[in-house]
C-alpha cells in the first residue's frame, strides 16, 4: 500500500489548506506556497537570539529551526487536550522551506496535543505539491512534521523545559 | 543575432571570456535590448526563490521540474527541451544569460544542460543572484509574458561533456576531480554537510580522485577567481593539464557543473566531462571500487 492510500483525515484547518492547493492548477500552487512563505510569523522575542531553544530540522537543505510549546503542562488539563503552539525560523533565501513551515503553522498552531499527534505522517503529500516542487524537496516538510509530533509528544509528557 | 560580449577586462584572461557577463554588463544590456536578442534565465536550488523576486524580465528554469525527466533519472529529451525554451521566448540564436543562488551551482548546471543540447550562446552572470542583490540592483515579482518562439528539436549530444558510470569505470587511472567537501571525500560523511537527505550506502571517493572542493574556484562574493588563481589550484597544485581528459563529479552533478565550467570555459580544458550520476549513483552501486581516507 502506498503512503498516498493512507486514510486518516487531516485536521480541519490543514484539510482546508490542502483543498485550496489541490483546486489550483500546478503552476498557481507555487504562488499560494509563496503566500504561506510570506506570511510565516516572525519568531517571538523570547526566542530571538536563543538558538539553543530551537531545534534544527536537519533534513532540510536550508537552515530551518522550530520550537514547540505545549500549554497547560501544569496538570490542569488532560494531556491530550493541551494546546500546542508552533514557532519557526527560516531564512528569506529559502522560500520553499518557509512555505512548508507556513502551511504547518497555519494548519496546526493552536490545535490540541491529541489533534497534532493524529495528523497523518503523509500529510505533506496531500497538497498537490509533488508536481510543483518535486518529491525530493517535499522530504523537508515530512521531516518538519515528524519533529513537530515528536516534540509535541515530549512536551505533553512534560519533558520539555519552559512549557 | 547574438549580443556583444562583455569586454570587462578581468574576463579577458579567461579561455572563453564570452561565457561570462558582469552585473554591470547585464544591467546595461537589459536597458538597451529592444529586440529580444537576450533572455535572462534564473536557475535556483530553491524552486520558489524566483517568485520572491528576480531580475526584471528574467524567466525561470527549474533544474528539477524543467530539466530532469519526471520518470527516468535523466535529462529531458529534445522535444521537452524545445518546449521549455520556446515557451520562454528563447530561440536557437538567442543569447541566454543564466544566474542563480548558491554561487551559481544551479545556474552552471542549467548551462551545462543547455550545452548538452548545443545551445550556441549561453553565458553565466558572474557572482550570480547574490551579487546582483548585494549591489542593490532592481528585483521584481512581476513575471514577464514571453511571446513563444519555435525552438528547434535538437538531439542531446551527451558524449563530449557527460560521463556515465561505465565511462568512469573505463576512465579509472586518469584524472578525476571530486568537488565535494573534504568530509564527503574521506568517507566520514555520507552526504553534504547540511544536506543529509540524499544518502549513499557507502562513503568515500572514486579511486584516484583528487579532492578539489568546488568553492575553491569562487571568491567571497561568489564571482570566479582570476585565471592566475585558478591555474595555481588546478595546474600547479593538482598537476592537471588543459589537454588532459578529466571527469568531475560531486553528489548529483550540480557542484561539479560549476567546476566543469571553470575547467572548460575559464581554463580552456578541452576534454572535461561531468559525471552527473556522481556519488548518489557511485556510492549506491554494487561492486564498484571505493577509496576512503583524506587526500
Amino acid at each position: 500500500m502506498s503512503v498516498l492510500d493512507a486514510g486518516a483525515a487531516l485536521p480541519e484547518g490543514l484539510a482546508a489548506i490542502a483543498q485550496d492547493f489541490t483546486s489550483l492548477p500546478t503552476r498557481e500552487r507555487l504562488t499560494l506556497l509563496l503566500e504561506f512563505s510570506d506570511e510565516l510569523p516572525e519568531l517571538p522575542e523570547r526566542y530571538q537570539g536563543h538558538p539553543e531553544l530551537l531545534e534544527q530540522v536537519e533534513e532540510c537543505q536550508s537552515p530551518v529551526f522550530l520550537a514547540v510549546e505545549v500549554e497547560g503542562a501544569d496538570g490542569s488539563v488532560a494531556a491530550a487536550d493541551r494546546q500546542v503552539r508552533l514557532f519557526f525560523q527560516a531564512p528569506a533565501e529559502s522560500p520553499t522551506t518557509r512555505g512548508f513551515a507556513g502551511i504547518l503553522h497555519a494548519g496546526l498552531d493552536g490545535l490540541t496535543v491529541g489533534e497534532v499527534l493524529a495528523v497523518p505522517d503523509d500529510a505533506p503529500f496531500r497538497f498537490g505539491l509533488k508536481e510543483a516542487v518535486s518529491p525530493l524537496r517535499l522530504r523537508g516538510m515530512v521531516a518538519m512534521l515528524a519533529r513537530i509530533k515528536r516534540r509535541t509528544r515530549a512536551g505533553a509528557a512534560g519533558q520539555l523545559g519552559g512549557g | 543575432m547574438p549580443m556583444p560580449f562583455d569586454e570587462t577586462s578581468t574576463f579577458a584572461d579567461y579561455a572563453h571570456p564570452g561565457r561570462l557577463v558582469s552585473t554591470e554588463w547585464l544591467a546595461a544590456s537589459l536597458d538597451s535590448d529592444r529586440h529580444g536578442a537576450l533572455v535572462v534565465v534564473e536557475s535556483d536550488e530553491d524552486v520558489l526563490l524566483y517568485e520572491t523576486g528576480h531580475i526584471p524580465g528574467a524567466v525561470k528554469v527549474d533544474w528539477h521540474t524543467d530539466l530532469n525527466d519526471p520518470v527516468v533519472r535523466d535529462y529531458v529529451g529534445p522535444e521537452r527541451f524545445a518546449e521549455v525554451l520556446g515557451e520562454r521566448g528563447i530561440g536557437r540564436d538567442t543569447t541566454v544569460v543564466i544566474y542563480g543562488d548558491k554561487s551559481n551551482w544551479w545556474a552552471a548546471y542549467a548551462l551545462w544542460v543547455f550545452t548538452l543540447f548545443g545551445h550556441p550562446d549561453v553565458r553565466l552572470l558572474d557572482g550570480g543572484r547574490a551579487k546582483w542583490v548585494a549591489e542593490g540592483r532592481p528585483m521584481t515579482r512581476e513575471v514577464p509574458t514571453s511571446a513563444p518562439v519555435d525552438y528547434p528539436i535538437v538531439q542531446r549530444h551527451d558524449a563530449p561533456i557527460r560521463a556515465f558510470k561505465d565511462d568512469v569505470l573505463a576512465h579509472l587511472g586518469r584524472p578525476l576531480v571530486d568537488v565535494r567537501s573534504p568530509g564527503e571525500f574521506s568517507g566520514e560523511l555520507l552526504h553534504m554537510p547540511d544536506y543529509p537527505q540524499e544518502g549513499a550506502l557507502r562513503g568515500g571517493h572514486i579511486p584516484g580522485a583528487r579532492s578539489v572542493p568546488w568553492a575553491r574556484a569562487a571568491a567571497e562574493d561568489g564571482t570566479f577567481r582570476s585565471r592566475a588563481e585558478l591555474e595555481a589550484i588546478y595546474l600547479t597544485e593538482q598537476g592537471l593539464s588543459p589537454s588532459d581528459e578529466v571527469v568531475a563529479y560531486c553528489r548529483i552533478g550540480e557542484r561539479s557543473s560549476h567546476t566543469w565550467f571553470v575547467l572548460t570555459h575559464l581554463l580552456g580544458f578541452e576534454h572535461v566531462r561531468n559525471y552527473d550520476g556522481s556519488w548518489t549513483e557511485w556510492g549506491n552501486s554494487v561492486g564498484v571500487p571505493v577509496e576512503v581516507g583524506s587526500p
